[in-house]
């Protein structure tokens, strides 16, 4: 009816007899038209944007340009102010990853035990996922508030005198705690739905061969959800990278001061708050290359050791 | 029914043309809240007030949002017809040769005389070139000024101080009635900048910055400078003053609950701060050094300003010219100064609100006009530099990094000036 069928007189083609086949050679590509075209638009042409202005110093509104090679690159990395976000965005990374994927797995597997009243407990570990970002930070911000905080009152208990937004390594510690938060549900939910794909016969017959529930989970559980946990893996460390902008720039309330920000938020700052095009770009670029490398590393080396079934 | 839709119909139709006839101009502002209702209700005036002009005002976010969605309006030809800068900004566009008609001369080929006299002194450098042709319309415009907790003097017993050195012997007193002496909200505009210009003290080379955008170097590491952070860290050592981060509210909050003594705010809070505040206040200028010589001259400043950008038709220019004049009426100026809190910018205007006693009424919404109307120093008029919004991110970096006690104050304005001159001399490139 849209201009498919089932194929039909071509012997060759007979063999597959579910394969659905389209009369025009033009269709497809018709059909990928409007998504290359959001592609192209929203990501390939902005790259090639950024990548060529990176290499220009330029006036913002456009009138003068000069071309200045790789200064804007050499520039970057020479300042200890950038290497200092990097090293900052690696360790933040590193920990919102991790703590966001082992709680949210803890949680998965606890419920996943529970029999009565499942739902509700799914519920109220899933809905802090409908937050958005910004607002997180909203909430987080009032909990760690110096004056206000609830959080910062429970930390004075303990003689911890929490100083966010004063204090480098207190502000860290909230903003990757309101980050992880965020994160949590969002890999309950693909963790749980994981964890009911396993066949139940699997898991009687490791119950069979093994009493220690901890070493079934190792050996058992664990592997099987490695498809999973590798996707997870993946949008957990770009969430952290990128999507912890909204957290960010909330919480150090839109100055960042000796408080600690995150590459893509100096990409930010430069670009869009100090009119710096051309850094600014050569940035982004370095963000691009930061990105693709760490795909290929985990699909070559992690990937490897996951097995789909 | 159907009657109403008609009538209703034509009604649109006929306002439909009636602004078709009149030229449209457009206004990008950066102002949110209160602020931006009384920008509404100007428009609203200036429509009112005559039919050749509509002029329509669009928020776009913050002071940052405005400029950004501005320049990337200007590169694809979609510009405004006005649009407002803020203070750390006005080195961007200004340098930006060709992007804004300067409003001097827009108004005189709109066939109006501009008089730059009518302007009060403190507001005439910050925002016009080198010779003191406006570039920018200064619009809402403030100043640091101390704000005075009075019950917490009373009890210490001491006066205001109007010098530094005064702060120094009043501090003991106001602590021991148990009260944070000094808070403050802003430390690059209020203890940097305004630092420059209110002791008279040079800022940057070039006439700070305003001569030329080449070798223009920072004069950060200047003795005095550095003497008042090292006053400001001792002063916070001994708990004469307390820092809470680069946060406006957070220090702010101290003297709205009646904990802090003194708090170094805008000429513009007073309004919120009549709400907010637990206790009779009062105001008067930042203090200066007395131990400098010279020092005690005036404040420039703070705020944003308006732009008309270039590349629009005659006629709409004319509007821009037209709506200039109008904002600039002791009348409208009036108006916005009471509605919002900013200060008045006609010397008229000023002049226009102390005859109605409004002063009398609210002694603190006069003490920042007072400020501007100082005796000018050399060095009072402000800077013009480039990336400076970057430049007051690294300072408000490396004055958290003198509270939290990890930098010595003279190696953090060694870095300051290091990292702003690198900054600077980009911008110089950018702009060749």
């Amino acid at each position: 009816m849209l201009g498919l069928n089932k194929s039909a007189g071509k012997p060759r083609e007979e063999t597959d007899a579910k394969r659905v086949q389209f009369n025009s050679r033009l269709l497809p590509y018709l059909f990928l038209a409007p998504q290359m075209a959001i592609i192209f638009i929203f990501f390939y042409w902005p790259s090639v944007q950024a990548i060529h202005s990176s290499f220009y110093l330029e006036d913002p509104f456009g009138f003068g340009s000069t071309f200045v090679g790789m200064a804007n690159y050499t520039d970057v990395l020479k300042s200890g102010e950038y290497l200092g976000i990097a090293r900052f965005t690696a360790v933040f990374t590193a920990l919102v990853t991790f703590f966001s994927l082992a709680i949210g797995l803890l949680l998965a597997v606890k419920a996943d035990g529970v029999i009565r009243g499942n739902a509700t407990y799914k519920t109220l570990l899933i809905w802090v996922y409908a937050i958005a970002p910004p607002v997180a930070g909203l909430m987080g911000m009032m909990m760690f508030d110096q004056h206000i905080g609830p959080l910062v009152k429970v930390a004075a208990f303990f003689g911890w005198d929490m100083k966010v937004g004063l204090n480098y390594n207190d502000t860290a510690f909230a903003m990757i705690v309101v980050s992880v938060w965020k994160q949590i549900p969002y890999n309950f939910i693909f963790f749980l739905s994981g964890l009911q794909g396993i066949p139940v016969s699997v898991r009687e017959a490791a119950l069979m061969d093994c009493r220690s529930g901890f070493r079934r989970f190792w050996t058992v559980i664990l592997p099987l959800l490695a498809p999973t946990a590798f996707f997870l893996l993946i949008i957990n460390t770009t969430y952290a990278l990128f999507d912890t902008f909204g957290v960010i720039d909330v919480m150090v309330k839109d100055k960042a001061a000796n408080n600690p920000i995150t590459l893509v938020y100096k990409v930010y700052m430069d670009g869009f708050r100090g009119n710096d095009l051309g850094g600014s770009s050569a940035q982004s670029v370095i963000l691009m290359i930061i990105v693709f490398v760490l795909t290929i590393f985990q699909f070559r080396f992690i990937e490897r050791r996951v097995h789909y079934n | 029914m159907i009657r109403k839709f008609t009538m209703t119909g034509l009604a649109l139709v006929f306002s439909a043309t009636s602004s078709f006839a009149a030229t449209n101009i457009s206004w990008w502002h950066g102002m949110a809240g209160r602020n931006g209702e009384v920008i509404n209700e100007i428009a609203t005036k200036f429509n009112a007030s005559q039919t050749a002009c509509a002029l329509t005002p669009v928020s776009k976010g913050t002071y940052e949002e405005a400029l950004a969605s501005g320049i990337a309006a200007f590169r694809s030809g979609e510009q405004p017809n006005i649009l407002q800068v803020f203070d750390a900004g006005a080195a961007t566009i200004i340098n930006a040769k060709g992007a804004v008609i300067p409003a001097e001369d827009l108004i005189n080929n709109a066939g109006y005389t501009f008089d730059r006299d009518a302007f009060i002194d403190g507001v005439r450098y910050f925002y016009a070139d080198s010779e003191g042709k406006f570039v920018g319309m200064p619009f809402n415009s403030s100043a640091p000024i101390m704000y005075i907790n009075d019950e917490a003097l009373k009890k210490a017993g001491v006066e205001a101080p109007k010098t530094w050195e005064e702060f120094e012997a009043a501090a003991p007193k106001l602590k021991a009635a148990g009260f944070i002496p000094l808070v403050q909200s802003q430390l690059t505009w209020q203890f940097t900048e305004n630092f420059f210009s209110r002791n008279n003290i040079q800022f940057a080379t070039n006439n700070n910055g305003y001569d030329s955008v080449t070798d223009t170097t920072l004069k950060v590491t200047d003795p005095n400078l550095i003497m008042m952070f090292d006053k400001l860290k001792a002063w916070a050592d001994e708990g004469y003053f307390a820092y809470y981060g680069a946060g406006w509210n957070d220090n702010q909050k101290m003297f709205e609950e009646n904990k802090a003594a003194l708090w170094i705010g805008s000429s513009g809070s007073f309004g919120g701060l009549t709400k907010t505040a637990q206790m009779p206040f009062s105001a008067t200028f930042l203090p200066y050094w007395g131990s400098i010589k010279g020092a005690g001259t005036s404040s420039f400043i703070g705020g944003a300003a308006l732009f008309a950008m270039a590349g629009k038709p005659e006629a709409e220019n004319k509007c821009v010219a037209d709506f200039f004049q109008f904002l600039t009426s002791p009348e409208i100026q009036k108006f916005y100064h009471q509605a919002t809190g900013y200060v008045a910018i006609t010397k008229a205007a000023y002049e226009l609100a102390k005859a109605e006693g409004y002063y009398k009424e609210k002694p603190a919404a006069e003490v920042g006009i007072q400020q501007l109307m100082l005796p000018a120093g050399e060095w009072s008029k402000g800077y013009r530099l480039g990336f400076y919004p970057q430049i007051r991110e690294i300072m408000e970096r490396e004055y958290g990094r003198i509270f939290a006690g990890e930098v010595s104050v003279k190696d953090a304005f060694d870095t300051i000036e290091k990292e702003g001159n690198e900054l600077l001399a980009r911008f110089a490139k950018t702009a060749g």
